[in-house]
Order: C-alpha cells, then structure tokens, then sequence
C-alpha cells in the first residue's frame, strides 16, 4: 500500500517521523482519516490521540495536546503544543494531574479556572489512554 | 608599600576568584552549547506554523483576525526577557536601558504602558522604579520547555484580546555568536508583518478560515514568545561566559602583577638585610 510521510512537531523539537498508511485524529469537527493523495488541508485538532498505522500490526499511538494538522500532497505536519509517544509518556506524572484536576474541579470555590481545570483533565486522561494502548 | 604578607593574602585570594570564574566560564559554556541545541530544535516548529500562518493569511484576503488588525493604540504591553542572576556582563542592563528609555520617550503616564517581566532582574528593576508591573515570572529553569512558558504566553496573548493593550512588544537579546549578543524589539501583537515565504500552498479549510485562525494566531503569537525566550536563553549563556572569561583573564593579570610586587618586596628586603649586615660588620673593624 503507498505511504506518505508523517511529522509530528513540537516547539521543544519533533516528536514523531515514519512513513504511514493511514492518520486518523480527532479534528475539532469531528473524527478525520486522511490517506495518501489527500488534497491540502489545515485543521484544528482536539486534545486527544492521534493513531498511525503502518499495513498490519499495532498503529502507533501519539497523544497531543491542542494545535492543528496539515496535509500536503506528499507530507502530513501535525503542529501541537505537547505530543508524546506512548513509551515516552510519564504515567506517574499524568496520573497525579488527573487526580490535582479531579480535586480541583469536584471543589466547587469560585476562584478557580474550570475551564483551565477540565482541560488539564482532558489531557492527563489522554496521556494515560494513549499509556494504556487505549484510544484505538 | 604593602608587607609581604598583605600581598601573599591579594595573591592567594585573587587565585580564588579566578577558580571561580573560571568555573563559571565552563558551566555557562556547557549550558551554552545545549541552549543551542534546544533553539535548533524549535526551528522546525517555528518555520511551518510561519508557513501555514502566511499562506492562510495571504492567500485568503477576505479573512480577518482581530489578531491580525492594528487599532488605535491606547495602551502598550512590553515584555521583557532578562535573567534571573546577575554576573552576565551587560546581558541585563543593556536591555532594561533600551526598554527603560523606550517607555519613558513614548509615555508620559503610567496607565498608558504595562509591563511583563520575564526574569527575575528585569522583575525587580522595574518594581523598584515603581513602573506598572502587571505579570511576572521568575525562576525559569536553564533549559526551558514549552510547558513552563505556556501560562504567561498565553496570558500575554490573551491581554491583548481581551483590549487591555492594543500592542504588545517584546524585548531580548537576540544571540548572533558566543561573543556578540544584540538587543532586539519586536513587535508581536498585531501581527502585522508575517513573513511570506516563496511557497504558498493553497488549503481546503476543515472546518473553516475564520475558525483555524481562532486557534492558530494564538499558537503562533505563543510560539514567537517562547522563541525569543529560547533565544534570549542563549544569549545570557553565552553573555555569562565571555563575562566570566575576561573576569578570569583580568584576574590572571593582577596576579602577575602582585607576583612582580611580592618578588620585588622580597628582593628589596633581602638587600636591606645584606646592607645591615655588612654595615654592622663594617662598624665592628
């Protein structure tokens, strides 16, 4: 099957490179797969995981924190603040996140940030999904 | 003159210093060498969402951003990029000059500036002055990640969306080489001046334009800021290091003077006690 070439970039350096069938990724408007021979495309992405898969076998899975995807014809470039290979995630720090933003959002003050709080949730809960080999 | 011992203690505690500097010179030139590598590695990053910027930008003239609009200016935002310790040569004071003389030539009261101090000098400079600090933060590590940045970026981005400055500038030491740093304005909000490059892909948009510049400007505007800091880190590095190898060489240099003193005591109290001696001896026949 033809393959094209994947990037997952950073602003603390790239994350991710290999040549892949299929990206699938969870776009603001919903699921997206894109395959070899898409047309050029820019959208944003959610906090969530992002699946490359390579024919047969396990895909490989990259959890990202917010930013965007581009495709061109011969290249995909996904442009996050954060990404992380499963084997590169640090499950005990993800799971002590998860816990300081379930105690901060199931205490209900007034001078706390929910929506800074729910999104810190979101991505401590992706982080262990992606861990986990979840999110498939 | 100083006694031979006075000038044993310069000596001995010269020697000291220049340990110390000399110390200092190799961990800032080690510290250097990975700030390097960390600037190296945002390029990437920083050249495509350039790319995609510009060519959403330019190639979709019906598509606006208040991000991307210059309006009146009532109130200005300076960020300012310093570090948290001193002995960096003149890697501090030359920026907060700059930044100093810059506000003090445009505004002629306080409520029409806002300053964010990134830094533990620049910080301190300016609250001692009593100038209108509004965010801060100190203590960033050597090698600073997106992560610890993000917070006040996206504060400082936000500010300006939110209208509480109508510009925002920011102020570092751009590193050119180990033994030049320059003093660098640049003007983040609006984003006026977006650098075209030869290659302008055209996009289908999912979901649309106007929503992925929602979400892109403010990537970008944060990256430029975290890119400056990058910069900004290398160059103190490499400040704190030419500081600390020309504080070592001028120490070398005393030393050789006071050795040239102390042998000179020595000498003169050698001669001194030969002249007794003989003269005692003379007075004796």
């Amino acid at each position: 099957m033809k393959t094209f070439k994947v990037s997952i970039v950073t602003p603390d350096g790239p994350a991710y490179e290999s040549d892949v069938e299929m990206v699938s990724a969870k776009a603001q408007s919903g699921e997206l797969g894109i395959l070899p021979g898409h047309i050029p495309m820019v959208a944003p992405l959610q906090v969530g995981a992002v699946r490359l898969s390579k024919g047969a076998g396990k895909p490989d899975l990259v959890a990202i924190s917010g930013g965007f995807l581009e495709v061109r014809p011969d290249q995909v470039t996904i442009l996050a603040q954060a990404a992380e290979t499963a084997e590169n995630i640090d499950i005990a720090r993800a799971k002590e996140a998860k816990l300081r933003a379930e105690s901060l959002l199931s205490n209900k003050q007034d001078n706390i940030d929910f929506k800074r709080a729910e999104l810190a949730l979101k991505r401590a809960i992706n982080r262990i999904d992606v861990y986990e080999g979840k999110g498939q | 003159m100083a006694s031979l011992r006075d000038i044993k203690t310069r000596i001995t505690s010269t020697k000291k210093t220049s340990q110390i500097t000399k110390a200092m010179e190799m961990v800032s030139a080690s510290k250097l060498n990975r700030a390097e590598t960390n600037a190296k590695a945002f390029v990437p990053y920083m050249e495509k969402i350039q790319e995609v910027v510009a060519s959403i930008a330019l190639g979709s003239k019906d598509v606006t951003h208040p991000m991307l609009v210059s309006r009146p200016v009532k109130k200005t935002g300076y960020l300012v990029i310093t570090s948290d310790r001193g002995l960096a040569g003149a890697y501090n004071s030359s920026i907060l000059r700059l930044v100093h003389n810059k506000i003090k030539e445009r505004h002629t009261s306080k409520d029409e500036y806002v300053i964010i101090a990134i830094g533990r000098m620049g910080r301190d400079y300016f609250l001692n002055r009593g100038m209108n600090v509004a965010l801060d933060i100190a203590g960033l590590p050597d090698q600073p990640s997106f992560s610890d940045i993000k917070d006040i970026a996206t504060k400082a981005v936000n500010f300006f969306a939110e209208g509480m400055y109508d510009e925002l500038y920011m102020y570092y030491n751009h590193f050119v080489s180990a033994i030049q740093q320059d003093v660098t304005e640049k003007k983040v909000l609006p984003l006026t001046d977006i650098a075209s490059s030869s290659k302008l892909t055209s996009y289908e948009f999912e979901p649309a334009p106007e929503e992925i510049m929602e979400v892109l400007l403010p990537q970008y505007a944060e990256s430029l800021i975290y890119g400056a800091l990058l910069d900004g880190k290398a160059s103190e590095h490499a400040a704190r290091m030419s500081a600390m190898r020309s504080a070592t060489d001028n120490a070398k240099e005393l030393i050789d003077s006071l050795t040239l003193q102390y042998n000179r005591a020595r000498q003169a109290a050698i001669t001194q006690e030969i002249t007794e001696i003989v003269g005692g001896v003379a007075a004796l026949e």
